[in-house]
């Protein structure tokens, strides 16, 4: 057990809930864009988003991490910071994996948030019409929250998701959980199973209260009809 | 009635039809509605009345004919068309009432998000309507809360706060239970009095004797009869008509 001490176990966990926290609101905003787009009257829009996501929720993650490192930062130069020092590889590669998770998580929450849109009756959206509500009205004020209500759940179960996918970053290098994982697997072969526990065990304490809450909070918000 | 040749007709309807698919649901459909005028739109079921008052503020869009509301043409779409459907009342089967807002939101919100009047002055004039309908007392509860005639009420109240020309009422009393019926006709009723110009589809036919001007009788897509209310009662014209009544008014 001792050499534990021995790895900053808390800070590869730290940097894997930054990873999680940045995406998920991320995540969260993109899908809601992306949603809304499906149901928008423009046929552009629908056809953008429903291309997008059917394109990116089948691409694998491990694919759109190295692409955004490879491609983005690599080839195009694009580092998502201005900072200048040694420190600047971290932070691009972080941002750079948050953007990919971003970018793939969104498609989820987009399906599970279109799915919310379709429980709320047709009549919200056309009482809310007959008032003179134009249609970004209609979708933020009336449809959104009475969707996003119904999909607490579901969204539950992507943020989960999203939380176990961030060991992903290590493709590129970010140093979080699986990094130091895989660093001490090698370290302290003897212990290996050990190892595997510790790990598995910090995952369970990340996400097992976010399914908790969001269950709870599920039920809190439910709207009733 | 006014027939003046220079005030036009809140609603004008001019070779209006409209299919669902193959379903021919309007067909070459006119109708007037002077202001201030109370219209019943009386027919059998699936005649095309709901669809006729679904197309005056294009909820359902028509596939040929004219629709002008107070004189306007109604626009295809944008915001052209929500200014005009601001100024037209709706009132539907099913109250709409918004499920996630309490009942003075509900009455406040479109004044204050469409016409940019501040809140405060939406919530008083929401809570007078909210008054005269009698459901004041039940102002901060969740429309789950309230019994459909209370909801239907609230949904009434919500449509009047935006100061419309004129109400179309789509069934509105078609969900609501025996005993409640006639708090919301009285609602109506009253409406009726104060000289709300209004399109009204329903089956209520003791409301449509007492609170309307004209019925319009619709079988098939088609307006079959359009007479003044005492006279569509007592001599309906058309075969189709009288058979209607009497099935109706039989017992």
């Amino acid at each position: 057990m001792d050499f534990l001490s021995n790895y900053d176990l808390l800070g590869a966990f730290w940097v894997t809930v930054q990873l999680t926290f940045w995406s998920a609101i991320g995540a969260l905003i993109w899908g809601v864009v992306l949603a809304g787009m499906r149901v928008s009257p423009v046929w552009l829009m629908r056809a953008f988003a429903t291309a997008y996501v059917n394109v990116v929720r089948n691409t694998p993650l491990t694919l759109l991490v190295v692409a955004a490192s490879l491609g983005l930062y690599q080839t195009l130069g694009v580092s998502l910071t201005t900072d200048t020092t040694t420190a600047s590889i971290d932070i691009t590669n972080f941002r750079l994996s948050v953007l990919a998770f971003i970018l793939y998580t969104g498609t989820f929450v987009s399906e599970a948030v279109r799915s919310g849109i379709n429980t709320v009756p047709v009549g919200q959206a056309e009482a809310s019409r007959a008032l003179g509500l134009g249609f970004m009205q209609t979708l933020t004020i009336v449809v959104l929250p009475q969707a996003l209500r119904s999909v607490v759940a579901p969204l539950a179960s992507v943020l989960i998701a999203l939380t176990k996918n961030t060991t992903i970053a290590s493709a590129i290098g970010v140093a979080e959980a699986a990094v130091l994982m895989k660093t001490m697997l090698e370290n302290e072969g003897q212990a290996g199973s050990l190892v595997f526990v510790v790990f598995a065990l910090g995952f369970v304490v990340l996400t097992l209260p976010v399914g908790l809450i969001l269950g709870w909070l599920s039920q809190k918000v439910a709207v009733k009809r | 009635m006014s027939a003046a040749g220079d005030v036009p007709p809140m609603i004008r309807m001019a070779g209006v039809d409209k299919f669902f698919g193959p379903l021919h649901v309007l067909k070459g459909i006119d109708l007037e509605v002077p202001k201030g005028q109370v219209v019943v739109v009386l027919g059998p079921s699936g005649s095309g009345k709901s669809t006729l008052c679904r197309t005056i503020n294009r909820l359902e869009p028509i596939d040929s004919g004219t629709i002008e509301v107070d004189g306007q043409p109604v626009p295809a779409e944008g915001k052209a068309l929500a200014r005009l459907r601001a100024d037209v009342g709706m009132v539907f089967q099913s109250f709409n009432l918004f499920a996630h807002k309490t009942i003075v939101e509900n009455v406040m919100l479109a004044p204050v998000k469409v016409r940019g009047v501040a809140s405060a002055q939406a919530r008083q004039n929401g809570m007078e309507l909210l008054e005269r309908v009698g459901i004041a007392n039940q102002a901060d509860k969740y429309p789950a809360q309230l019994s459909g005639g209370q909801q239907q009420r609230a949904a009434i109240a919500r449509a009047l706060n935006m100061k419309p020309k004129v109400m179309l009422f789509d069934e509105p009393t078609s969900a609501l239970d025996p005993e409640v019926v006639n708090e919301v006709l009285d609602v109506m009723t009253s409406l009726a009095r104060d000289g709300m110009t209004m399109l009204v589809v329903t089956h209520e036919m003791g409301f449509a004797r007492r609170a309307s001007d004209r019925v319009v009788f619709m079988a098939d897509g088609e307006i079959v009869e359009d007479a003044a209310t005492e006279e569509f009662f007592t001599a309906p014209r058309s075969e189709r008509a009288r058979d209607f009544l009497g099935k109706i008014l039989s017992h």
